[in-house]
């Protein structure tokens, strides 16, 4: 093996490994990729939500064999207080179309199927292999890579860092530095067993439809975070993710919250009689579009989560994560066929590329956003969701209060709790961030 | 709101793990008082591998460690913890993820 040479080397078969990887081997490229865990996915943890189009530019029949839980048809918005929640639902007939927009996936059983897809295609793919270091030569060139395993240095013309939020490679390379505490989102889950016909049932769903809720307000007690319930077809994955630096500051046991958030009474008749079979943690890149490090250089590139390409805005990762995977791929493989060296100047087609895709203009938009939620956050996620609750309770109770009392009740308590200065303020700031 | 008192370890009871033992990916640095972000490590770590032993140290059993980082992003920067990923085909092995 060591004497061998590639054209590349994906570090990580999650998402974004695994989109890269099959991008430079159904090229030609001879591509060797390496992940630490038994196989692909198992140390991969997602909601999780995958956005067909961005896969489908890929793999364009990955309907016919890839394993898809459940196609989304409702989408449920809840601010929640510690006895309500206010909420928006989203349900339309237009989803059950022939070809789904968004599906419900478990990340294991995907990543494993992603990863045949590799195979197939021609690379070679290498488990249980934990890269230890890049190898750079004398001119801070990234050569190959040293691994775990017995033998030398693994050479290659490019390395592609896939190896989501950690990054230890990266970091350890001084290429960027390790994420900040408010720049990363802790997440705990668990997957929770139901019969397929109860799922049904307690959703209004038929067939393989699926609903999600995502949630904010005081579950997350003061913290900026969300919680979320997704269906598959046999088992709701639930859980709920704050910011580390939040959870340090507050002191909160991220699973008490999350069993918290279990017994919330809008959620715990969703989840009755369940049974639990698994509990995983993971951080989510929360920072932005100001949170991206430097993309490329001599010999590497960076792509998904160990890039910070993730829309918190949006609960969008993995597909931001497969499109700078397969765009990375498709600029190596172009440089390749120019048969051009892989310097910094060339590589750095790769951002040229992604510049001009979704990935990096959606992340542009929402700049400001991270910062805003990261300090305004008791405001967001305790005071405003309590109010809501407030004025929708004014509003549907009948108790024979006069409406107009009732009316200035609801704006009284608004400006009470967070003066009209500051309203006005939350508002612009707010909507500034969403511009 | 509810009072019921969460088992950590009933939790990561479900889960799949593969120890190399003797071999622990995450060492915590000597010291004599532990800094604010070490000892909110007791509390923040989701699988509650740190814990604060009898002369007041705060120590880690990573054998329940799901890998997250969440101790890495908030100790490694001061030194106070060694931060790694266990050997290929060890540690947390997720069934579903
Ligand atoms: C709780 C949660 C819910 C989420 N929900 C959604 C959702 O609904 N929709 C969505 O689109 N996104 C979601 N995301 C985000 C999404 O999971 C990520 O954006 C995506 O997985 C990133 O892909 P990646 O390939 O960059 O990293 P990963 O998928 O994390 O893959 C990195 C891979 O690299 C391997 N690796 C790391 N270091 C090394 C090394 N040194 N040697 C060998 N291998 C290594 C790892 O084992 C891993 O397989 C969610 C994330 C979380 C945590
Ligand atoms: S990586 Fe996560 S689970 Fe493991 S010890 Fe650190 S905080 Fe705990």
């Amino acid at each position: 093996m060591t004497e061998e040479r590639f054209d590349a080397i994906v570090v990580g078969a999650g998402m974004s490994g695994n989109a890269a990887a099959y991008t430079m081997a159904s090229r030609g490229l001879k591509v060797l990729q390496l992940e630490r865990g038994e196989y692909p996915g198992s140390k991969n943890v997602q909601g999780a939500i995958l956005y067909a189009n961005m896969l489908e530019t890929i793999i364009p029949d990955f309907r016919d064999d890839a394993p898809l839980e459940r196609h989304l048809v409702e989408q449920r918005f809840w601010v929640t207080d510690d006895t309500s929640h206010t909420g928006m639902h989203y349900r339309s007939d237009d989803f059950n179309e022939p070809a789904p927009n968004r599906y419900t996936i478990i990340r294991a059983q995907f990543d494993k199927w992603f990863s045949r897809k590799v195979r197939a295609a021609g690379a070679i793919v290498l488990c249980e292999t934990t890269v230890t270091e890049l190898a750079l030569d004398a001119a801070g060139k990234v050569i190959g890579v040293h691994t775990d395993r017995a033998g030398g240095v693994i050479h290659a013309d490019v390395v592609v860092l896939a190896e989501g939020v950690n990054g230890l490679l990266g970091t350890r390379a001084r290429f960027r530095k390790v994420p900040k505490p408010e720049a990363v989102a802790l997440a705990v889950k668990e997957m929770h067993f139901l019969p397929e016909e109860v799922i049904n049932e307690r959703f209004g769903l038929t067939g393989d439809q699926g609903c999600v809720i995502e949630a904010a307000g005081t579950i997350s007690r003061g913290m900026a975070g969300l919680g979320f319930l997704y269906t598959n077809k046999e088992s709701i994955s639930l859980g709920i993710g704050c910011l580390v630096s939040h959870f340090a500051a507050t002191l909160e046991s991220p699973y008490a919250l999350l069993d918290a958030f279990k017994n919330h009474p809008s959620i715990r008749p969703l989840l009755a009689g369940s049974e639990i079979k698994e509990y995983a943690a993971h951080l989510i890149p929360e920072g932005g579009f100001k949170a991206i490090p430097q993309l490329f250089g001599d010999g590497w590139v960076v792509v998904g989560d160990a890039a910070q390409l993730n829309n918190a805005v949006h609960r969008e990762g993995s597909n931001l994560a497969m499109t700078s995977g397969r765009i990375a791929g498709e600029a190596i493989a172009a440089i390749k066929s120019r048969k051009h060296p892989m310097t910094s100047d060339n590589l750095s087609l790769y951002k040229a590329m992604l510049d001009k895709s979704f990935v990096l203009k959606d992340l542009r938009k929402y700049k400001d956003m991270p910062a805003l939620l990261h300090t305004n956050s008791h405001n967001f996620f305790t005071t405003y969701p309590q109010l809501m609750s407030q004025a929708a309770q004014n509003f549907v109770r009948v108790d024979g209060t006069p409406k107009i009392e009732k009316e200035r009740a609801t704006t009284a308590a608004l400006i009470k709790a967070r003066s009209r200065w500051g309203l006005v303020s939350d508002a612009v700031r707010l909507a500034l961030a969403w511009r | 709101m509810t009072a019921s008192v969460v088992r950590i370890e009933d939790k990561l009871y479900q889960n799949r793990y593969l120890v190399d033992a003797g071999r622990p990916h995450i060492k915590v640095r000597q010291h004599q008082s532990p800094s604010p972000n070490l000892l909110a490590l007791t509390v923040v770590c989701p699988a509650k591998c740190y814990e604060v032993n009898e002369d007041g140290q705060v120590e880690v059993i990573a054998d329940g460690c799901m890998e997250c980082g969440t101790c890495r992003v908030l100790c490694e920067e001061s030194g106070d913890i060694d931060w790694s990923y266990p050997r290929g085909g060890f540690g947390v092995l997720f069934k579903f993820g």
